[in-house]
């Protein structure tokens, strides 16, 4: 895929706003997680019924498997979060995240017919908030900013300069 | 806006690098910022969760004190008396299992918990049922070869005994386990002290006054260790729910509210198929049948009467016996009310309308006049809607289950500040106690308060889960080798006991009941 992308100011700035505020909630969704002592993504996973639900139960089932996701989870959120704030590999965090909050969303997608025992705070067919988030992660990693607003700046330039 | 580019940076000018650094480091402050704010959060999250906790002098909460040595000591040699599925899961609790169940535990990944148990230094030396599947179970059970706790297999031998008597008799016994159905529970537990023997007994104890008497005083004059299987209060959240009562966190407590919610055949005792649908195993060749009767009435061998005992009087109380029992044990041991003045049950077979004689719909209230306090039990097996076991003080109720919540009162006295100024919410639990982690939260966040409204903070697995049967046992074999009481004594026996038979006798008479604590009887 082409890189060299070429934005206008206003471009740019929306797509920087748009990935510093994706990358906030990202990370304060990896920190406020590790901040609950003892916290797990059971809770969560319990409630999958769709597509996943039959991994999920996997999951929660074998407790070894349980405490490997809950940490990588954690951590992953926290990595994305710091990724897309900073500019740091950016278009990594960008995907990864995309597919993260994808399998969020596979999780506990609004489908017909399906009904969750966690109380949504909105009204969602379909497409959820989840949904959206993923998609806008998937956009910022299709547009990337993080070589001209982030540290992926200078880690090309020091790429480009010992080459 | 298309005159102003901008190009990822490829070449740069010495003069533009600067601002490329810059532009390269924009997230940093962004960073600090989110770093400011989230110390923010934690300080101001902290404040308001332990000022509330300290203000209501809950943060020195202490979890259960762990036995520790009861295993120390000569092995203990116990024998089962009845080997139903009751005794399978007391067996497993003493650290027993058939080589089936360990492979059904390894399938559904339970097994790491019950092998973590405590090896309590005890082999299972007899087993007696009236039922020959029963007993050869039992035995193969008791022959297991990896117990919990990486304990070694005994090298005794395990024998059957054809009679209750027969085992007690035996001097290579030393307790015994008595899961039999309810109407043998006084008798053998009478039997059983007489001769030497310490004893665990499932609930209910006693179906008579003159068996509950007979049996008090039996084990009141032996110096033998007697424990009922009410083993829910081993659970921390009841340890932690009496530190809660004895800090008045609830103001006067007037109203007690137990229930019993289920909707299902197996729930209303009708337990004489398999899961197929096919009749359950014995006849008169493989089932002791007079033996089972004991001093009941001699009726024709029923298998709906072996199976299915808890629908009929003669065998057992019904819910009360059943159920009621465990709700009673988990309020006294909290509240230690005792016997109560008098009692008032009334109810009907309304849904599972068979040869039954136990109510299916049942309410009962007991007075406390001397407490200013009635408990109330109101009953269901044809509903399953949950309702909790709630304790109502006039400064906020507690809802003990699997976990436990504390919702203050809109017109609290004691709250009275803090529910103007905000600081506690009535309209959802203010402090929960989550038993996962074991540490006490006052509820912040919206997920949480969901999570303790649906009792779904008690899901939660993380560290080391312990049957709570097993540390009942525990503490009767601690008792047996190192002194004390256990909490489950003769005493709670006994008092459970006359509430129980108070309530049965008014729903029978339709009358209330009261307890004349001069003469010791219900009138």
């Amino acid at each position: 895929m082409n890189t060299n992308k070429t934005y206008s100011n206003v471009q740019l700035v929306s797509l920087v706003a748009l990935r510093i505020i994706v990358g906030w909630h990202i990370l304060y969704e990896g920190v406020s997680k590790l901040l609950v002592p003892n916290w797990t993504s059971a809770n969560f996973l319990n409630e999958s019924q769709w597509i996943l639900s039959g991994m999920a139960h996997w999951i929660v089932s074998n407790s070894a498997v349980l405490n490997t996701v809950d940490f990588l989870n954690v951590w992953g959120l926290i990595a994305i979060g710091l990724g897309l704030i900073l500019g740091l590999f950016t278009r990594t965090a960008s995907i990864a995240g995309a597919l993260l909050v994808f399998v969020y969303y596979l999780n506990n997608a609004p489908i017909i017919g399906i009904e969750y025992s966690v109380p949504t705070e909105g009204s969602y067919l379909i497409v959820s908030k989840t949904l959206i988030e993923a998609a806008a992660l998937f956009v910022l990693f299709v547009f990337p900013t993080g070589k001209i607003i982030g540290l992926d700046a200078l880690i090309s330039r020091y790429f480009n300069k010992t080459k | 806006m298309t005159k102003e580019t901008n190009k990822q940076p490829q070449e740069k000018q010495p003069s533009q690098s600067r601002r490329t650094v810059l532009k390269a480091l924009a997230g940093i402050p962004v960073l600090g910022y989110f770093g400011y704010e989230l110390m923010q959060k934690i300080s101001v999250d902290k404040n308001k969760s332990a000022g509330l906790i300290k203000e209501l002098g809950l943060d020195d909460l202490q979890a259960p004190k762990e036995i520790t040595n009861a295993a120390d000591g000569k092995l203990l040699r116990i024998g089962m008396i009845g080997f139903g599925n009751r005794a399978t899961a007391l067996a497993r609790a003493l650290g027993f299992a058939s080589s089936s169940k360990i492979e059904s535990m390894q399938e559904n990944g339970t097994i790491k918990e019950w092998q973590q148990q405590d090896n309590l230094n005890v082999a299972i030396v007899g087993i007696c049922d009236v039922f020959d599947l029963h007993a050869k179970k039992g035995l193969e059970v008791a022959s297991c070869k990896t117990p919990a706790g990486n304990g070694k297999p005994s090298e005794l031998p395990v024998k059957r005994y054809r009679t209750y008597k027969e085992m007690l008799q035996d001097d290579s016994i030393d307790a015994v386990i008595v899961a039999t159905p309810d109407h043998h529970h006084a008798r053998i537990t009478t039997d059983a002290v007489k001769a030497g023997k310490h004893v665990y007994c499932e609930k209910s104890i006693a179906l008579t006054e003159d068996e509950l008497n007979e049996v008090y005083t039996a084990v009141k004059n032996s110096d033998r260790v007697f424990q009922l299987g009410h083993q829910i209060t081993k659970n921390a959240i009841f340890q932690q729910a009496k530190q809660i009562i004895k800090k008045d966190i609830l103001g006067e407590i007037t109203l007690v509210e137990t229930t019993t919610n289920r909707n299902t055949a197996s729930g209303a005792w009708i337990r004489n198929l398999d899961a197929n649908g096919k009749p359950k195993p014995g006849d008169l060749n493989s089932i002791d049948w007079e033996q089972w009767l004991g001093n009941r009435p001699k009726v024709p061998f029923s298998l709906d009467r072996y199976y299915n005992w808890t629908k009929f009087f003669d065998y057992d109380t019904g819910m009360l016996g059943q159920l009621f029992s465990h709700e009673y044990d988990a309020v006294n041991q909290l509240l230690r009310m005792g016997i109560p003045k008098s009692a008032m049950a009334s109810g009907g077979i309304y849904y599972w309308k068979d040869n039954r004689d136990i109510p299916d719909t049942l309410n009962v209230s007991w007075e406390y006049p001397e407490r200013n306090m009635t408990l109330v039990y109101s009953a269901s097996l044809a509903n399953s809607r949950q309702r909790g076991r709630v304790f109502m003080g006039h400064d906020a109720s507690m809802e003990l289950g699997g976990s436990l919540s504390i919702t203050a009162d809109n017109n609290s006295t004691k709250y009275k500040d803090k529910i103007k100024d905000g600081t506690i919410d009535t309209s959802s639990p203010m402090v929960v106690v989550n038993p996962g982690s074991g540490a006490i939260d006052a509820v912040t966040s919206a997920t949480e308060k969901y999570y303790a409204s649906r009792g779904l903070m008690s899901t939660v697995i993380n560290g080391k889960r312990v049957d709570v049967t097993h540390l009942h046992v525990k503490e009767w074999i601690n008792c047996i080798r190192h002194g004390g009481t256990t909490s489950a004594n003769i005493e709670r026996a006994f008092e459970e006991g006359v509430t129980i038979l108070m309530a049965q006798k008014s729903y029978v008479e339709k009358r209330r009941t009261e307890w004349d604590p001069v003469l010791r009887k219900i009138v």
